[in-house]
């Protein structure tokens, strides 16, 4: 196993399940011995606003953020997000961008435009972009909030993490009766980033 | 055992360690998840006070009993408990006392930026910073024993990247500690002028002894880096900044003992390296020590007084070195400001208010400052906790001595009603204003994350207890109860009836809003089936939903849409849309 470390950076809406997509993440490399830092942002941003939450693993962590230009992996639960947090993505870094739209304010109010032809852009910037349709994905298990688990699939086969068990941490995280469908959007999001 | 805490988790995990008898808190972010935690162990007995000064006094009371005590809040929290705070450093402690303050630096959350350090220096108190999760459970446990050792307060301050940053503890078990026994002694707790007097010779010899303390104890200490000529003097997450951006190319001297200041062991670090740098967020207070000192040093000439630092900050500023190229198109993103959730009760009144040419509404700290932003933009005002009702006094005041026929709304929150607005109301009828006062009862303290208050019934420990009844209590601070209205916000004609009633009124006025939060569990699961839904034959697309500010409205090409997972049908849009092309849908469950 590789001990190489890593930066992942999760952008989105309050509201999408950033944090608790980066809570099993955090568990799941702890289970398999690395050093990790995550930082998560809580209160008045969570309410519908633009959140991140950094998680670095490797030998010894120090920092635990993520500055501009140090991202390996930026995973975008929004297209807009994704345009957003751009700039922290390393010139050989990746992103893996939820299909998914949500307008913010000054957008709905036509003060703003939400950018166009916005998966292009996106495609065009990084050489290593991934388009998840993860929304999709959890209406069809049943559950439209397990998005945030078939995005964490792919994060994890994308890490070269897949060799690893993350059932039992995925058990930890989730209520119980949630278990299922999230073991489900999990798996599938791995299959869905080979 | 390893674990993976937050450093809020690693600090009720290290009272509990500590063998803390008695915490009390109010709910602020970045600190609200510390009580949170702490009343998981149920050793200890744990309460959310109706405001920090509370907070501060019961565990004071609690110290001076024998327990070990500690009590949590955010730095402007702190304001709050300042008057208790100064006069405890006098009293000093029975059990261990630790006063856990969380800045934000950054404003992630917050009205203001202001670094809570300089409290250590104006209380005479000693001052811990812990600079990752391991060191929010071990600097917990010292700050007992250094508490218990120097009969004295002590604060262990934080930062919004060290409570909300989590990181790998290990950690250990509890020592369960009887309470200590408790003596009259009112030369030491009852602070009358004489006794204080007296006490203050003991503060100022206490600071000096801790300071030969500070200089000798683990909790600072220097980490020489063979051929490194750079020195760095740390703190908190500053340290890991440091490390992170500079390695083995800088010694460092790790400052987690911050007040009263080693400065013989920042002499003894300065003399071996040939550039020293001070890598502290927000204030110069570690640096102004040192130049005061007379030793050179880089600093705030350099790094930033506003804003969080971060490794690529101190590169730049130490070793000159730009930030890796990140991925660029120059197409800038619009803003996506938080806002109000969809069913918010507190959407409906704010709606009635907005555009309103003759009122003024003053806000406070709470969900609803969230309406100050379009296309509400009601609000002029975010002091304080409880400024909502006592600046509506003043403004009042000012409008009738300008001659202006204009009325004032107050605004704040159950929760804030509680914490510090009651004692604002009480000024507005004792003093006759003409304002109305608006609480925003939604059953819970929101904005934190859905804690209890007094007027929940539930504590914190999760016992049912009495439950305040706020219309009852504005009766009692004396308003009328014909000036009382109490309304449903989810009912637009009744809530207007109430506004114009108070319009109208010459008298201090209050109204009371009595929906839930929409993101409380139980409403969430009644509500979860219930959305209002369009008919596209009968919309216009006029816009006027769009007024709202509702997430789950929306215009796309040229339709307006409603998500129907995200709506609760709080039936707002239903009620304004002029040609009644919206209706409810799905059921209420028990």
């Amino acid at each position: 196993m590789t001990r190489e470390g890593k930066n992942v950076l999760l952008v989105g809406v309050g509201g999408q399940g950033t944090i608790l997509a980066s809570k099993v993440l955090s568990e799941g490399l702890l289970s398999f011995g690395y050093d990790v830092k995550m930082s998560e942002i809580h209160g008045m941003a969570q309410r519908g606003g633009s959140v991140s939450t950094h998680v670095r693993y490797g030998e010894r962590v120090f920092s635990p953020v993520i500055s501009k230009g140090e991202v390996d992996i930026l995973v975008a639960f929004e297209k807009m997000e994704a345009l957003r947090w751009l700039p922290y993505i390393s010139g050989d870094g990746m992103l893996i961008v939820n299909n998914q739209e949500i307008f913010p304010m000054p957008v709905i109010l036509g003060q703003a435009e939400y950018p166009f032809q916005l998966e292009k852009t996106l495609s065009e910037a990084v050489s290593r972009c991934v388009v998840i349709e993860a929304a999709k994905e959890a209406e069809e298990i049943g559950d439209p909030r397990v998005m945030n688990m078939v995005l964490l699939g792919a994060v994890v086969k994308k890490l070269g993490l897949d060799e690893m068990s993350w059932e039992e941490t995925l058990r930890t995280c989730v209520p119980q009766a949630a278990f299922q469908p999230n073991l489900l959007a999990f798996e599938k999001g791995m299959k869905l980033a080979e | 055992m390893k674990v993976i805490l937050t450093g809020n988790e690693a600090v009720a995990r290290g009272a509990w360690e500590a063998g803390c008898h008695v915490a009390a808190a109010y709910p602020g972010t970045p600190s609200t998840e510390i009580l949170e935690n702490v009343s998981t162990y149920r050793e200890m007995y744990s309460e959310w006070s109706p405001n920090e000064k509370v907070a501060l006094e019961v565990a004071s009371g609690a110290s001076m009993a024998g327990a070990r005590a500690m009590c949590a809040m955010k730095h402007v929290g702190l304001n709050v408990a300042a008057d208790p705070l100064f006069t405890m450093s006098y009293i000093g402690v029975n059990g261990g006392l630790v006063i856990v303050d969380a800045d934000d630096p950054g404003l992630f959350s917050s009205q203001n930026e202001q670094d809570n350090r300089w409290y250590a220096l104006h209380a005479k108190l000693p001052m811990l910073e812990p600079s990752d999760s391991q060191e929010c459970l071990d600097f917990m446990k010292a700050a007992f024993d250094i508490s218990e050792q120097f009969d004295t307060p002590v604060l262990l301050r934080l930062t919004t990247r060290i409570c909300h940053s989590k990181g790998v503890v290990r950690t250990g078990e509890r020592t369960e500690r009887p309470v200590r026994a408790y003596n009259r002694n009112p030369a030491k707790n009852a602070m009358l002028p004489a006794f204080a007097k007296a006490k203050h010779y003991m503060v100022e010899k206490r600071l000096e002894e801790m300071r030969s303390f500070a200089e000798s104890s683990p909790l600072n200490y220097i980490e020489m880096n063979e051929g490194a000529k750079i020195g760095v003097v740390a703190n908190g997450v500053g340290f890991q900044y440091a490390m992170e951006a500079l390695g083995d190319r800088a010694s460092y001297l790790k400052i987690g003992f911050t007040w009263p200041f080693p400065r013989k062991l920042v002499r003894e670090f300065a003399a071996k390296v040939e550039t020293l740098w001070v890598v502290e967020e927000n204030d110069p207070f570690m640096e102004q020590e040192i130049r005061a000192m007379g030793i050179p040093c880089s600093g705030k000439d350099v790094l930033p007084l506003v804003d969080e630092l971060s490794q690529a900050l101190v590169a730049k500023a130490v070793l000159g070195t730009e930030p890796g190229p990140g991925t660029e198109t120059g197409i800038m993103p619009p803003n996506r400001p938080p806002l109000l959730c969809p069913g918010c009760p507190h959407r409906g009144l704010l709606f009635l208010l907005s555009g309103k040419k003759d009122v003024v509404v003053t806000g406070d700290i709470g969900c609803y400052g969230l309406g100050s932003m379009p296309p509400l933009n009601v609000g002029e005002s975010t002091i304080c906790m409880g400024a909502g009702f006592s600046a509506a006094i003043g403004f009042q005041k000012a409008l009738e001595k300008a001659g202006k026929d204009r009325k004032v709304f107050g605004i704040l929150g159950d929760s804030t009603f509680f914490h510090s607005g009651i004692t604002g109301l009480i000024d507005a009828v004792v003093n006759k204003s003409r304002g109305v006062f608006v609480i925003l009862d939604n059953r819970i303290t929101a904005m934190t994350g859905q804690q209890h208050n007094p007027g929940t019934g539930v504590t914190l420990m999760g016992e049912e207890t009495a439950a305040l009844d706020i219309p009852k209590l504005c009766e009692a601070c004396g308003v009328k109860s014909g000036n009382i209205h109490v309304v449903d916000p989810y009912d637009l004609k009744a809530a207007k009836k109430a506004v114009d009633l108070a319009m109208a009124a010459d008298e201090t006025t209050v109204i009371v809003t009595n929906r839930p939060c929409a993101l409380i569990k139980d409403v969430q699961r009644a509500r979860s089936d219930l959305f209002c839904t369009i008919d596209h034959e009968k919309c216009v697309v006029c816009g006027a939903c769009l007024n709202l500010g509702c997430p789950a409205i929306t215009k796309k090409d040229g339709r307006i849409v409603i998500d129907p997972v995200p709506c609760n049908s709080c039936g707002l849009c239903v009620q304004i849309c002029p040609k009644q092309a919206i209706s409810r849908e799905g059921e209420l469950h028990d």
